[in-house]
């Protein structure tokens, strides 16, 4: 980098040294105008189809996971074994958290798996609309009951299935990595940290733990051409990493998380800035297409 | 920000021929002088060298000389307080923080977007709220406050001026912490709102993972045009809020009040001066149901025209010893403005209202003043509040809710950065 800079330097200086006024006028423009160009996106120019294909495979992985995780739910909330249930959903979701990027791009699946009431309601839309696992998270922590949500049940395994199919499909690009690395870490800003997404179940940390592991994958994939480009970002992003995963390891309980209610304000601010401190970093990721 | 990005930006950025002189030092010079040779300028004068104030911009206040912006500089319509805590674990990354905030301060009062962006798989670099929108006399105040020297990984307790410390306890703060202190402080003082608010908002961006937000507060004022001249802004009280203060064009009294002298504090803030914010609560539906007399005895002027009470102008000399026929003072010895006379000290005011919604467990406005004030010694400021004490008629009406000190560093020289004398000291 060193070099490129000095090589800037003496480009700029025989230009202004030739140019007398016109470099002047230049800067009056520039600064009147505050023009800034944007050019079309670089996402062709880097090679990055080793990693794209490895996403790919981490994508298709999780949501194997995912299907054969939500038959064992579905079947223990078919046999009306709560307590199972109630274990099995945490960490079942986890698998979906993880890959959301890919998950979420198939838009009329991901409302029927994983939509809040709330987000129904949104739409004008009611509880007999509501399908998916947070409508059984409500009877299983609200009412304490699988009664009458096996017709939901069998919807939902069905619908993990038809994801797990589809997948095959989705257009898995560089750009679709880096954002969708940024959006989970956002997901977790706006969602989870304020305890929004599991409203009954307070597993809010399982979540946020699976929309942190889904976006340090991306990462990991990208690593080594990240530290091509910018080593600095590199070693930041594994640091801020780090802190948000050190952070979370203090509420680790049974080799799941506690409740997202033991949660004090300080404990949520704490967790809610090392987030926004990985985040801003992570935003640079796009460098690597460059 | 990483070095690459910097680099790059240098590769983006037209250099004009008067920049390239400054830098090379001589004309045709420059031509000769070979890689190594630039390098080494490049480092003399530090990445920055290419941010310099732009006088040709509209609406513009400097951002390098003798003093910081925004403390001589005319009060503005709008201001962004913000304070921060740091997470910044050495003195070297401390100062690297202001070194990076250097130029960043300077762009944005030029009312210039910052940085280049030409991929869009990255967010730009400027949040980008303020296109469009001039300098709109754009201010940035920098400050530290007393918590910073007392952080040990720093190693900066040595430097700590005596006269930084928190504020003592006053009769009747209520302060919450949500309000209270912080490691630095960053006043936005704009004539627009989102221009001010713009300002905090990227300076504390670019710092992401240095810096943690601790509290904030806007405020605004607004001022009464005569004959095309700016009148005193009227507080939430409806009172003019700002007669009595030092001219800031009388280098003089402003030596007197408000600028650190050489020999006063640590040397690091010779040309600086102490900040003292607080957030003030103004009980506007108590204040509403009060007759008109009282709330003139409450300050002893005037309401509608500002003057001393028995007086006509705004200036005229307020007199504080006038007495009536029964020998009674005109100015009541519990107003506002007798107590703070009484106090023999002097400040330099630099007020704005807030309205932040409304408290929760009350029902009432959450308004009231962001009260700032310039002093060399903050000892000036706690003269006057202890004046005022249990006795200031103005107690009734408010609670102080929010408080912090800090320690404003001296101008910037171009070239140099936010700070510098503070990290160049041993
Ligand atoms: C909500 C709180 C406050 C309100 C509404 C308020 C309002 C006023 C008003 C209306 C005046 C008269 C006009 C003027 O000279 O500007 C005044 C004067 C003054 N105030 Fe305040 N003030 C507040 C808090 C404070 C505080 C905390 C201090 C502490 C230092 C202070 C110090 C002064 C001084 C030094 C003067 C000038 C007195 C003179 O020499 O005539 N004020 N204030």
């Amino acid at each position: 980098m060193k070099t490129k800079s000095l090589l800037a330097i003496l480009l700029a200086g025989s230009v202004v040294m030739t140019g007398c006024n016109s470099a002047d006028d230049a800067k009056k423009d520039d600064s009147k105008t505050k023009t800034q160009e944007t050019t079309k996106d670089a996402s062709s120019t880097a090679d990055l189809q080793k990693e794209v294909d490895a996403y790919r495979d981490f994508a298709l992985d999780q949501l194997d996971k995912f299907t054969t995780e939500t038959e064992k739910f579905v079947a223990a909330v078919k046999d009306g074994d709560i307590d199972k249930a109630k274990e099995i959903y945490p960490t079942a979701r986890m698998y979906y958290e993880r890959s959301e990027p890919i998950a979420e791009s198939f838009g009329d699946l991901d409302p029927r798996i994983d939509a809040r009431l709330a987000d129904l309601k949104d739409e004008g839309k009611g509880a007999e609309d509501w399908t998916g696992y947070h409508k059984i998270e409500y009877g299983l922590w609200e009412k304490n009951t699988t009664k009458g949500y096996e017709k939901v049940a069998d919807q939902l395994l069905a619908d993990a299935k038809e994801l797990r199919g589809r997948v095959e499909t989705a257009d898995v690009t560089p750009d679709l990595m880096i954002t969708g690395a940024v959006d989970l870490l956002n997901e977790v800003s706006t969602s989870k940290i304020t305890g929004e997404e599991e409203i009954y179940s307070h597993t809010d940390l399982y979540d946020f733990k699976a929309n942190v592991e889904g976006a340090e994958k991306i990462f990991t994939i990208l690593e080594d051409k990240l530290k091509e480009k910018d080593p600095t970002l590199a070693k930041n992003l594994a640091d801020k990493f780090k802190a948000v995963n050190d952070l979370l390891a203090k509420y680790e309980k049974d080799g799941g998380y506690v409740s997202y209610t033991k949660l004090t304000k300080d404990d949520t601010k704490a967790l809610s800035e090392a987030v926004n401190q990985l985040g801003e970093p992570l935003s640079q990721m796009g460098v690597v297409v460059e | 920000m990483t070095k690459t990005n910097d680099d790059e930006k240098l590769l983006d950025k037209k250099i004009t021929r008067r920049q390239m002189l400054k830098v090379t030092g001589a004309g045709a010079a420059g031509i000769a002088i070979g890689a190594s040779g630039m390098g080494g300028i490049l480092k003399a004068f530090g990445k920055d060298f290419l941010e310099d104030d732009d006088t040709s911009a509209t609406n513009k206040v400097n951002f390098y000389g003798k003093h910081q912006s925004g403390i001589a500089t005319a009060v503005q319509t709008n201001i962004y307080f913000a304070s921060l805590n740091v997470l910044v674990k050495s003195k070297k990354e401390l100062q690297e923080l202001f070194q990076m905030w250097t130029p960043l301060a300077v762009q944005m009062m030029n009312g210039n977007v910052i940085g280049v962006y030409k991929n869009t798989l990255i967010p730009a670099k400027d949040t980008g709220e303020a296109k469009g929108l001039d300098a709109r006399n754009l201010s940035i105040t920098f400050g530290v406050g007393p918590s910073l020297f007392e952080k040990k990984e720093l190693g900066l307790s040595s430097l700590k001026p005596k006269e930084l410390k928190d504020l003592p306890h006053f009769p009747k703060d209520q302060l919450e912490e949500v309000y209270t202190g912080g490691d630095i402080c960053i006043q936005a003082c704009a004539d627009d709102p989102q221009v001010a608010f713009h300002a905090v908002r990227n300076l504390i961006r670019a710092a992401s993972g240095k810096v943690t937000m601790k509290w904030s507060q806007a405020g605004f004022n607004s001022f009464p045009m005569k004959n095309g001249k700016k009148q005193t802004p009227r507080n939430l009280f409806a009172f003019k809020d700002g007669t009595e203060n030092p001219t800031t064009s009388d280098e003089k009294d402003m030596n007197k009040v408000v600028w650190v002298q050489s020999g006063d504090s640590k040397p690091w803030m010779t040309g600086g001066t102490y900040l003292v914010v607080r957030r003030i609560q103004m009980h506007l539906e108590t204040w509403d149901r009060t007759a008109l007399s009282e709330q003139e005895n409450t300050f002893g002027r005037h309401r509608d025209s500002g003057a001393p009470l028995g007086k006509k102008s705004e200036f005229d000399d307020m007199e504080i010893e006038r007495k009536d026929a029964n020998g009674n003072y005109i100015v009541p010895e519990d107003s506002h403005v007798f107590l703070a006379k009484k106090a023999k000290a002097r400040v330099m005011r630099r007020s704005y209202s807030y309205s932040s919604g409304v408290i929760d467990s009350t029902g009432t406005y959450d308004a009231g003043l962001v009260f700032i004030s310039f002093q060399k010694n903050p000892e000036q400021f706690i003269k006057i509040q202890n004046s005022f004490g249990r006795l200031d008629k103005m107690n009734e009406y408010i609670t102080h809710r929010g408080s912090g000190v800090f320690a404003c560093f001296p101008g910037i020289k171009k070239g140099s950065y936010i700070g510098e004398a503070l990290f160049n000291t041993l």
